[in-house]
């Protein structure tokens, strides 16, 4: 029996050259990840999770080596190709939320539906919608910068659900919020998994790494270890 | 993404930072104003030019005696004396000519002119009755020179409206009253109406009297300093100038035409040799004013530059979350579109308005012309373009991680 892996990669390599010096960021990497999977990647700074981030995400192209995403081959796209990518495949939350500045949580919700052509009331529901799953239904109008850190995070993850993307990619998603907001988020993120969505989450904390299921651990560009979490459900209770 | 949805975001993020938006928009608003400023007043001039040129005798052909050339000195034109009346009744009685409706024979001469407690230098204009026709003079009191007054010589004068101020005040009546000219007394029979002249030629500061006194009595002389003819059509003005130009060789016993003791001009010349100055001048200042408008326009670019610096990550952001190039690119023009849009929309009122007090201030006309308008609305949106262009560019081909990373 074989499940189709939503994320599968073939000797990904990533080099990046600056003038006579060569620095090897990513070497032959090799994943699958079926739907349904909570990952968690480690790893020190410089280790490469950022970079294998970036390509999982669609954001760069791999120097050598496949990636096929949901079944569709990425590494040879043209800009606007991953753009359209990103749209409809993947949901970011960044360490720093990256929300618009100065626009309210709805307008930043409904930013990927507008990039997605969806029509107006349609975005309006379905991002209302999201932003109650994470509990800021009395937030809807608050722009980012009058929102806590933990509240911003809520609407960046409601921000990646709202194009119902193939996976979740969460880089640091607490790196920057107070531990008591960090659980929620981790709550939410865990929620998330358990109702069937796919999370790929980068971080460098073994305490964050220990809410998924299964951890990858790079050093200097390769995997050094991939384990399931058995650990995790007795964390949970 | 909608049109009104892309206008709004785009006026939202203008407005954060009002004070640069409003300088960036300055130099298109002073480029602009000064665009539609200078051709108003350009335009203004060469109606008037040509409105005043029209108003002194359509048709209008003049002969002038030529300068006078002295071992190769050529002297100032008109210094000659060679037309007399005979040339003048020879063009009108002449079976060769056949363009040529009426003949104005003139002399004319500045001297001093009195009243009781006034005087004023102007210029006393000899004439016969066929003037008032030949250069479209209507009276806005009692009657023009008559034959009857060429016949018998008579001390009888018309003024302008200026030479009325001058000698006898505002809003008198100066019918039936007399003025001194060169010691002779004569009655005013007639005042013409204001054709508003200034410049080169003043219409209204005049004075016209019987052309046999003007010779005979008053300067004693038996030549003229122009004739005025009035060709019949203005298809017609080459050929008259002909007939006319060969029958005064002839008389004149000269058989070279350059050497011609006369010269001959044209309306159509003078309007074209103002126009053309005028069109210059124009020309000229839309010149300098479009060099504004250059400027204004890089400033507009150099702030988009800064902007797009300042929202790199913004525009990292937006690509993420699958904003393709074009998107980006549309998102960046509008703003600077809006921005030299708006400007060119200040300006042009701000032209009009300053184009409205500049004739007031010089009471001449106030010309707008629609297409001066549109051209600007579309200059304005063009340099919206042409200067967001680069920076959109910029902006578009941002790459997502490059642009999140920014600091």
């Amino acid at each position: 029996m074989s499940i189709k892996p939503i994320i599968k990669t073939n000797n990904l390599s990533k080099i990046y050259k600056t003038d006579s010096v060569e620095t090897v960021a990513l070497d032959t990497v090799s994943i699958e990840i079926i739907k349904g999977e909570f990952v968690a990647v480690m790893g020190p700074s410089g280790s490469g999770k950022s970079t294998l981030m970036h390509i999982l995400g669609a954001l760069d192209l791999p120097t050598s080596g496949e990636y096929l995403l949901d079944g569709e081959n990425v590494e040879k796209l043209t800009d606007d190709e991953l753009a359209d990518i990103r749209n409809r495949k993947i949901g970011f939350v960044f360490q720093s939320y990256n929300l618009l500045p100065r626009t309210t949580a709805l307008k930043n919700v409904v930013l990927p539906m507008v990039y997605a052509g969806i029509p107006k009331d349609e975005r309006l529901s379905r991002a209302k919608k999201y932003l109650e799953m994470v509990g800021l239904a009395n937030r809807l109008e608050h722009t980012s910068n009058q929102l806590s850190g933990g509240q911003q995070q809520r609407v960046a993850i409601a921000r990646a659900l709202v194009m119902d993307p193939s996976i979740i990619l969460a880089d640091e998603p607490t790196g920057n919020i107070a531990s008591v907001q960090a659980a929620e988020i981790m709550a939410i993120l865990e929620k998330l998994n358990n109702e069937g969505n796919t999370i790929i989450m980068i971080t460098h904390e073994a305490d964050i790494a220990e809410h998924a299921k299964r951890i990858i651990s790079l050093l200097d560009g390769k995997i050094i270890m991939d384990r399931q979490n058995g650990h995790r459900r007795r964390m949970r209770k | 993404m909608e049109f009104s949805e892309i206008i709004t975001e785009a006026i939202g993020t203008l407005s954060v930072n009002k004070l640069r938006t409003g300088l960036a928009t300055l130099g298109i608003v002073i480029g602009i104003g000064s665009v539609i400023a200078l051709l108003s007043l350009g335009q203004a001039t060469q109606a008037a030019i040509t409105s005043q040129i029209q108003s002194l005798g359509s048709n209008l052909l003049t002969i002038r005696p030529g300068s006078i050339s002295q071992q190769g000195v050529r002297g100032a034109a008109g210094g000659r004396t060679t037309l007399t009346l005979d040339d003048a009744k020879a063009i009108s009685t002449s079976q060769e000519i056949t363009t040529i409706q009426n003949v104005s024979p003139e002399f004319e001469r500045r001297t001093q002119v009195t009243t009781a407690g006034f005087n004023t230098n102007t210029q006393i204009i000899g004439v016969t009755s066929i003037y008032e026709k030949v250069h479209n003079i209507s009276l806005s009191q009692g009657n023009f020179i008559t034959e009857t007054d060429i016949g018998s010589m008579s001390k009888v004068t018309v003024l302008g409206p200026q030479v009325v101020n001058d000698l006898f005040g505002e809003n008198t009546s100066p019918l039936g009253r007399s003025v001194r000219i060169s010691g002779q007394t004569f009655t005013v029979k007639g005042v013409t109406a204001s054709k508003g002249g200034s410049g080169f030629f003043n219409a209204d500061d005049v004075i016209y009297i019987p052309l046999t006194t003007a010779q005979k009595i008053l300067f004693g002389t038996d030549y003229l300093s122009t004739i005025a003819l009035e060709a019949k059509s203005a298809d017609d003005m080459v050929e008259a100038q002909n007939q006319v130009g060969y029958l005064l060789l002839a008389r004149h016993n000269l058989n070279d035409p350059t050497q011609a003791d006369f010269m001959i001009m044209n309306q159509a010349d003078i309007l074209n040799t103002a126009s053309s100055a005028t069109g210059m001048f124009t020309a000229l200042l839309s010149g300098i004013a479009a060099i504004s408008l250059l400027v204004g326009g890089i400033g507009i670019m150099n702030i988009m530059l800064v902007t797009v610096t300042e929202r790199t990550r913004e525009i990292g952001l937006r690509k993420a979350l699958g904003a393709k190039k074009k998107i980006v690119t549309t998102q960046f023009l509008t703003e600077s579109i809006i921005l030299t849009f708006t400007g060119g929309l200040i300006g042009i009122i701000i032209g009009i308005v300053a184009s409205f007090i500049i004739s007031k201030l010089t009471s001449s006309l106030f010309v707008i012309s629609p297409s001066s308008i549109l051209l600007a609305f579309l200059v304005s949106a063009f340099i919206g373009i042409l200067f967001g262009w680069y920076p959109a560019q910029k902006a578009a081909n941002l790459q997502p991680i490059e642009a999140l990373r920014y600091e």
